[in-house]
């Protein structure tokens, strides 16, 4: 069978699946009856139908004609990438991983990796611009949420600070 | 009249200088990110969440507020000027907004959305004031089986009104119902979905949500545009000032517009983007004056008419909000979030227990439309700079500020990881053809919608029919039923979509 509609069909499948998902992980919890509703009985109800509702999309994908065939297109891996990357070493730097008995940075090394690597996403990277953007940046962000508003961030490395 | 004393206690408290003061840092922050392309009133309001924390609760709201509708004015600039809608309510004042810009009209284009808002904001808050009190009084009649019913109806609307396909926009609102329910469950203590992770039994944050799939999302997806599809070209403006007859080729629309975008806004689901929607159908079947310029080659009431919607249903859409607690869009979901950050539990209550921060929110609208007819019309060379700046210098700024937005709530790392899984969420969402919009709508009712089902049916020892044994609750849960059954009526439907494409 022909998929008409790429985007549709996927749509459906993660509907069907986040359905089932919380559907089945509400059956741990106790359902009771419609007088006294436990708390599984809601997100039952409602993964169900979510399932259900992934189902007609995922047929309707296959069955309603699309001029296109509407396809998902090619994915930005790149920007997917980067993107998520400077914001994992962002929470990396500023917060530390205690798991790992590895210290925190503080704001400002965070800011300025997280310009660096967000930078790189895009389809230039012009270095100077970048350290000029990333200086400006982390001065703002030191006078805006340290100085005026106060926010408890750690600023500077922990081995500085101490 | 009591209407006047209660505006006066508004104004009272929104002439204040530290709440003028946050008026206008809302409105320019508003007309700034309505300026640019690629970030919204949503990332925006849930970036300055947190910021917010230190300011009096009416000072934040004040600002939160200014933003939302600062972005209707500052989305018509870019309309008008780039051809690109800086605002998705924007999306239709490109149409002749940009070939008036073309034909070196730029100047009164401008002017007829500037003043056309200021018009429509201006009434807008009218009505909102008027409203309000008639519909608290309904409000407190409601009980569980009224609040269960009216969220439904809220959500059929916002289903009906998102773009793109229904069915996709009922499985968005029931995925974020479910999300809005991990966490600890009220009634039990059970925490659900939470798989023993400390920080997931007080539930997903919807800052964490918000930002990860608008903030993230969007980016990731415009970065993988190529640079001609974003490209910027700005077009002079010379003389803002338009002749005579543009006056009296506008005016009839601003108040058309107006009109529908207030009645459009108070609708659960609607808002700013449907309203500019109507009102450009609207006015495309009006009659034509004599030597009109036709539609979609720079007729000034194509602009006029969808920017006084826009403004109108920004100002009434927190009509919902304010008098029954239950928000009609996304933005309003965010206020929501925004009241409860500062103890105030959204609902008819406010007025009572807090008026001076109900009307006082309420005065600071007509405040703050006066700034932003200032800041849009004089001040708009500083506008047209800003469009100049490159997406490259702005991206990595805004990948920053949701950074630390998220972590600054809880001050935990946690919400950074949890931010980086919704943006790729979000960003699949872009990719499958599915406005997110409604999540975040049904995220933020979850929860209130199970306390009130349980609520309404533990009264009724488990009768399903108390929802339609009640009147009120019945015919609400009519509307509802009639709102879907009109949207997918044949005709209708081909209309509907006719009326996206342009997106």
């Amino acid at each position: 069978m022909r998929i008409k509609s790429q985007k549709d069909f996927f749509s459906g499948l993660l509907f069907v699946a986040v359905g089932i998902a919380f559907a089945w992980g509400a059956t741990n919890y106790k359902l009771g009856d419609a007088a006294r509703m436990g708390p599984g009985y809601f997100p039952l109800m409602l993964g169900v139908l979510l399932a259900i509702l992934g189902l007609v999309v995922t047929f309707n994908a296959l069955v309603v004609e699309t001029e296109d065939g509407d396809p998902v297109g090619s994915i930005a891996w790149k920007p997917l990438f980067f993107i998520i990357l400077a914001n994992l070493t962002f929470g990396v730097l500023l917060g530390g991983l205690p798991s790992v008995n590895l210290p925190y940075m503080g704001l400002t090394a965070a800011i300025i990796a997280l310009t660096f690597i967000a930078a790189l996403a895009g389809e230039e990277f012009r270095l100077k611009e970048v350290l000029v953007l990333a200086v400006i940046l982390a001065v703002t962000c030191y006078l805006t949420f340290i100085v005026a508003l106060k926010l408890q961030f750690p600023a500077w490395p922990a081995f500085i600070a101490g | 009249m009591e209407l006047f004393s209660n505006l006066a206690i508004g104004f009272g408290v929104a002439f204040t200088p530290i709440n003028l003061l946050y008026a206008f840092v809302g409105c320019l922050l508003g007309t700034l990110i309505g300026v640019l392309p690629g970030i919204g009133p949503l990332a925006t309001i849930a970036m300055l969440l947190p910021a917010t924390y230190a300011l009096p609760p009416v000072s934040a709201l004040i600002m939160l507020a200014g933003i939302y509708y600062g972005a209707q004015y500052g989305g018509s600039t870019t309309a008008i000027l780039v051809n690109l809608p800086g605002e998705a309510s924007s999306v239709v004042t490109v149409i002749d907004g940009y070939q008036m810009a073309r034909q070196g009209r730029a100047g009164p284009a401008l002017a007829a959305a500037g003043l056309g808002s200021f018009f429509a904001g201006c009434v807008g808050t009218l009505v909102l004031a008027g409203f309000a009190v008639p519909l608290t009084e309904v409000a407190f009649k409601f009980g569980p089986a009224e609040y269960f019913s009216l969220m439904i109806l809220g959500l059929i609307g916002a289903i009906v009104l998102a773009s793109g396909s229904i069915l996709k926009a009922v499985g968005m609102v029931l995925l974020g119902l479910l999300m809005g329910l991990v966490g600890t469950d009220v009634n039990s203590g059970v925490a659900r979905f939470s798989f023993d992770i400390p920080e997931l039994t007080d539930g997903i944050g919807f800052i964490v949500i918000g930002m990860g799939v608008f903030g993230y999302g969007e980016i990731i997806s415009n970065l993988g545009k190529h640079a001609s599809e974003r490209k910027v070209f700005a077009a002079e403006v010379k003389g803002l000032m338009p002749t005579k007859e543009d006056f009296r080729n506008m005016a009839p629309a601003v108040l058309r517009g107006t009109l529908l975008g207030s009645a459009l806004g108070i609708l659960p689901g609607g808002g700013a983007t449907m309203a500019a929607f109507a009102a450009y159908t609207i006015e495309k079947k009006a009659k034509m004056r004599p030597g009109e310029i036709p539609f979609g080659k720079g007729n000034i009431r194509g602009v006029a008419g969808p920017e006084s919607a826009n403004n109108a249903a920004s100002q009434t859409s927190f009509i919902p909000l304010l008098t029954l607690g239950i928000p009609p869009n996304a933005v309003m979901a965010l206020m929501v979030g925004a009241m409860t950050i500062h103890n105030i539990q959204p609902g008819p209550q406010v007025m009572t227990s807090n008026p001076e921060l109900f009307w006082g929110l309420i005065a600071s609208m007509w405040i703050g439309n006066a700034m932003l007819i200032v800041l849009n019309l004089p001040l708009i060379g500083i506008w047209i700079k800003l469009l100049t700046v490159p997406y490259r210098w702005l991206f990595p700024a805004i990948v920053l500020f949701c950074a630390i937005g998220v972590y600054s709530t809880n001050n935990n790392t946690f919400d950074i990881w949890m931010v980086a899984i919704f943006g790729v969420i979000g960003y699949t969402f872009i990719k499958l053809g599915i406005e997110p919009a409604p999540l975040l709508l049904g995220f933020v009712l979850g929860p209130m919608m199970e306390e009130n089902l349980r609520r309404a049916l533990l009264l009724s020892r488990g009768d399903w029919s108390v929802f339609v044994t009640r009147g009120l609750s019945a015919s609400l849960l009519a509307v509802a039923a009639l709102l879907l059954v009109i949207v997918l009526l044949p005709a209708v439907k081909r209309k509907r979509e006719e009326a996206f494409v342009e997106e």
